[in-house]
């Protein structure tokens, strides 16, 4: 059996964006002995909103409002799509898995099981997601009412403003009013962040002084939108204080990353994955692997150099794309960074990007990536398996463009929960 | 509405003739279908060139380069950073064109002094160790957005006048003159008809589009050039090479980035100018020659003019059709008092402008002498933002911490953009996040416009500036208008920063939907 103390795992994750923290936490639950490896960072750029399908086809420019038919025409026009290997159930499963662990590390989550749902961002678009942060859900209701709304910005908060939001949702929502106020002990401040907000809110005296400072403004309103800032860690009391302070619903708005959305899940997963019994390596890379006689995957880790070695039967690869590093291009070629694992990707430079950025089919180097099998082996050029115990999940897989669909969680939930239990059934 | 003259174009030529002609008393209007410097004069260079260049293919050129660069030395001396500038020839290179060259310079007055190689790499240390022989000459770089906005804001503060987003339509022609000119704002579609006494066409490569309106032809050929700029700057000198002019000659340092080009591509139609990855792959190989490191280093845009060049119907290379100006007096095609003046560089831009005004003040019969040779070329408020690194500086001068930075990568604070804001108001037009690029350092960071395009958005309808969905229109045009400079580039670090960007204004807020 494998033993943390001479570095010996059952399985070795690489990559701590959501599709590695999503499998570590389902190798955990069942039982694996774990770690992982990942530059961190990643997950900080999340938006916080779980998508599951949001558009399809995207050509179309198509919204989902049930995402789980969508899926089901999702497998007959794109066979080759990661969901089209992954049965409903164990989606399903994936996300009840990880909305549990959510929960338990106080940062909840709602949804409704059958329908997207949509939220306004801070640009004033609407955004088609599946499942939000609990502190945004009385947006969802309340845009879905119409309900006479107040959003608030906040002085030195920039990208944010109350104003456009308003003014570019005027149409769907009418009564949207707008007020801007000065965060609690800022006022000395010309700059203000999100998260240092998020984190004053954790006490309780702040979020007194916050009430203060909106009561005047919410006047004839049934609820108020602010920046994503109730809170790091005690999203839940920010909430239920400020309802009750205010008499009014709050919610919060999606902000540009990186977000407090991203932050709250790097801090749950970061306290909480260990005390599931992971190994957690942040801040390190995978600079050597190599596949031994004795079946292992031996691992050298560290920043720039290797600092120790890891021995790991089975590894999922989540190391995410270009961003999470997984995935590296120079003039000619995208290739993958850890094997070297041949990359599916159009012939060359010219046809990787679309004329227009904002063309709605989306660019098709966002579709390139690893060629798996049904158990999420990434494949070799000869189309076997690379090795029998390297797995892969998330967005380095070929054949989603994850930020045109708006599949990127769900992708990264569904995969990396189909690569451990494939993982799970060879080992056992 | 009336004037004495209508110029046609806001590129250098014709806001240099808008300040020539102010200067001598002569009122204008100047009207521009996009912003200043929309064409050429805001796609290339910014090379003062000592006419080295030109001294084998187009020595008339290369003495009026070597004038200009004098003269402009002198009067335009905030617009230039100067340089100085090297030739290098490395080892392959066509070994006869090098020992002319010397000679040739003498010929036409241009100073190149002749260094030893491990001089030359002493001075530019990036330089390919196989470099053969070098010279040293009086290149410098100029700005050119700034240039033409101080030109116009010049002519403004003498009585001229500013149409931007304002296209010609229609002339009406009678008794061998343009009676009046018919003008359309392409963004209220209102009508505008201008009285002038005499008409100027100024507009580049679209000089034979607009005298077309008047029935007038003229054979333009359109040579497509493409350029890079660099992340960071790569010499402190402007590097030429020395070989017959060909792709990828030039590198100019500009402030904090370097810029490389050009390419020279035959095209049929003015629409679309993009430039290409085979373009930019080919510029950075054959530059990679002379300083190696241009392999390797990132690249944060990519952008593309239009040389008109004035046919002499010669066939072959457009490398080899002159590159000096043209000015025709439309009066030999029967309009009187109707002129245009293409061709040329932006180095002659001054020269150009200097002999349209002497044309159209003969006709009129205004005396007074041209004195932009001698006038200094003041600095205005609005013009000064274009420059790398001022934004900065004024503002930790300045102290106020609540005068927020909304553009992180080139520090532009938000009483910057309420400046620009007020300027184009002023001048009767509306700001939006391209005409506050033009004038700033905005969106030319490394993130390209990602996160400044949302924080001044945010900022201008904060400002009441911005109305139902008219910044996510403006903000969608923006991206796509960037896009087509960053295309060609992405890969390695570039792409890293696309996917970013895609991640939030797709992924997140949906901007394609």
């Amino acid at each position: 059996m494998s033993d943390v103390e001479t570095g010996k795992f059952d399985v070795c994750i690489i990559g701590t964006g959501m599709a590695g923290m999503a499998s570590a936490l389902y190798a955990a639950n069942r039982g694996l002995s774990t770690v992982q490896v990942g530059s961190a960072g990643e997950i900080m750029f999340a938006s916080g909103l779980l998508d599951l399908l949001g558009v399809h086809p995207v050509e179309e420019k198509r919204a989902i409002n049930r995402p789980w038919e969508g899926i089901n025409e999702l497998r007959k026009d794109m066979p080759n799509h990661p969901y089209a290997r992954i049965k409903e159930q164990d989606i399903r499963a994936a996300f009840d898995e990880f909305l549990s662990f959510l929960q338990d590390a106080s940062l909840p989550y709602q949804r409704r099981n059958e329908r997207n749902c949509q939220v306004i961002t801070s640009l004033g678009t609407l955004k088609t997601t599946y499942c939000v942060p609990k502190t945004m859900w009385n947006g969802v209701d309340a845009l879905e009412t119409k309900k006479p709304c107040l959003l608030v910005d906040i002085r030195g908060f920039k990208g944010f403003s109350a104003g456009q939001m308003a003014a570019a949702l005027q149409d769907v929502w009418p009564d949207l009013r707008t007020a801007r106020i000065s965060f609690p002990e800022t006022e000395h401040m010309s700059e203000v962040y999100a998260e240092q907000m998020a984190r004053a809110l954790d006490s309780p005296q702040n979020r007194a002084k916050l009430i203060e400072m909106l009561k005047p403004h919410v006047k004839d309103v049934q609820t108020v939108g602010m920046p994503t800032i109730f809170g790091v860690s005690r999203t839940h009391e920010v909430v239920s204080d400020l309802n009750k302070g205010l008499g009014v619903t709050v919610f919060e708005i999606p902000t540009l990353p990186p977000s407090v959305s991203g932050v709250r899940l790097k801090e749950a997963f970061e306290e909480r994955i260990p005390d599931k019994g992971v190994r957690l390596l942040p801040r390190e890379k995978v600079l050597k692997v190599h596949h031994g006689t004795d079946g292992y995957f031996t691992l050298g880790i560290g920043q720039e150099t290797t600092d120790r070695t890891l021995k790991a039967r089975g590894i999922i690869l989540a190391s995410g794309r270009f961003l999470g590093k997984g995935l590296q291009a120079d003039r000619e070629h995208i290739r993958e960074t850890i094997f070297d694992l041949p990359v599916t990707q159009p012939p060359d430079r010219t046809q990787w990007h679309r004329k227009n950025f904002l063309d709605p089919s989306g660019h098709p180097i966002n579709r390139a990536g690893l060629e798996i099998d049904d158990s999420f082996r990434p494949l070799d050029s000869s189309g076997r398996p690379a090795f029998k115990w390297l797995f892969a999940a998330g967005s380095i897989l070929a054949h989603q463009d994850w930020m045109r669909m708006k599949c990127g969680s769900g992708l990264a939930l569904a995969t990396g929960f189909a690569a451990v239990q494939s993982f799970v059934r060879l080992f056992r | 509405m009336k004037t004495s003259v209508l110029i046609i174009g806001g590129g250098a030529t014709g806001t240099g003739l808008a300040r020539d002609l102010a200067l001598r008393g002569v009122q204008s209007i100047l009207v521009e279908k996009g912003d200043l410097n929309a064409g050429a004069s805001g796609a290339n260079h910014g090379l003062l060139h000592s006419g080295g260049r030109y001294v084998a293919s187009d020595p008339e050129t290369a003495k009026e380069c070597r004038e200009e660069g004098e003269i402009l030395k002198q009067v335009a001396s905030n617009c230039i950073e100067n340089t100085g500038g090297l030739f290098v020839a490395v080892a392959g290179d066509d070994e006869k064109y090098v020992a002319d060259f010397p000679v040739l310079c003498s010929r036409c007055g241009i100073p190149a002094h002749e260094l030893d190689p491990k001089e030359a790499l002493e001075l530019e240390p990036t330089l390919s160790r196989q470099v053969i022989t070098a010279y040293a000459v009086e290149d410098a770089f100029i700005d050119p957005f700034k240039l033409s906005m101080e030109n116009m804001d010049q002519a403004l503060s003498l009585g001229g006048s500013l149409l931007c987003h304002t296209k010609v339509v229609g002339f009406e022609c009678s008794n061998r003159r343009i009676q009046s000119v018919h003008l359309k704002n392409t963004r209220t579609g209102e009508t505008i008809i201008v009285e002038a006494e005499q008409v100027v066409n100024a507009t580049g490569a679209w000089a034979g589009e607009v005298a077309a309106l008047a029935g007038i032809s003229i054979d333009l050929l359109y040579s497509k050039g493409s350029l890079l700029i660099t992340d960071s700057r790569i010499a402190t000198r402007v590097v030429n090479r020395l070989r017959p002019s060909s792709d990828a000659d030039i590198l100019v340092p500009g402030g904090t980035v370097s810029l490389l080009g050009t390419t020279s591509i035959r095209i049929e139609s003015l629409d679309d100018i993009r430039p290409t990855i085979a373009e930019m792959d080919h510029i950075i190989d054959q530059a990679a020659e002379v300083i190696p490191v241009l392999k390797d280093t990132r690249y944060i845009r990519a952008y593309s003019g239009v040389r008109p060049l004035v046919a002499s119907q010669s066939a072959g290379d457009d490398r080899s059709v002159s590159r000096s100006f043209a000015l025709l007096d439309h009066a030999r095609d029967g309009l009187e008092n109707f002129a245009t003046i293409t061709g040329g560089k932006l180095s002659t831009y001054r020269y150009m402008a200097e002999k349209t005004a002497d044309l159209v003040c003969a006709r009129m019969g205004v005396s007074k002498p041209c004195v932009t040779r001698t006038e200094p070329l003041p600095s205005s408020e609005t013009s000064r933002w274009t420059e790398p690194g001022l934004a900065p500086k004024e503002w930790i001068k300045r102290g106020a911490p609540e005068d927020l930075i909304l553009c992180e990568c080139e520090m532009v604070p938000k009483s910057v953009i309420d400046r620009i804001v007020t300027s184009i108001r002023d001048q009767g037009d509306r700001a939006d996040l391209r005409g506050i690029g033009l004038r700033s350092r905005i969106g030319k960071g490394t993130c390209q416009g990602a996160f400044c395009g949302i924080r001044i958005t945010a900022h201008l309808y904060d400002k009441g500036d911005l109305q139902a969905d008219e910044g996510l229109v403006g903000l969608r045009t923006f991206l796509n208008e960037r896009w087509k400079g960053v295309r060609p580039i992405l890969w390695d670090g570039s792409l890293i920063q696309e996917e970013l960007q895609e991640a939030m204004h797709c992924g997140l807020f949906g901007l394609e939907l």
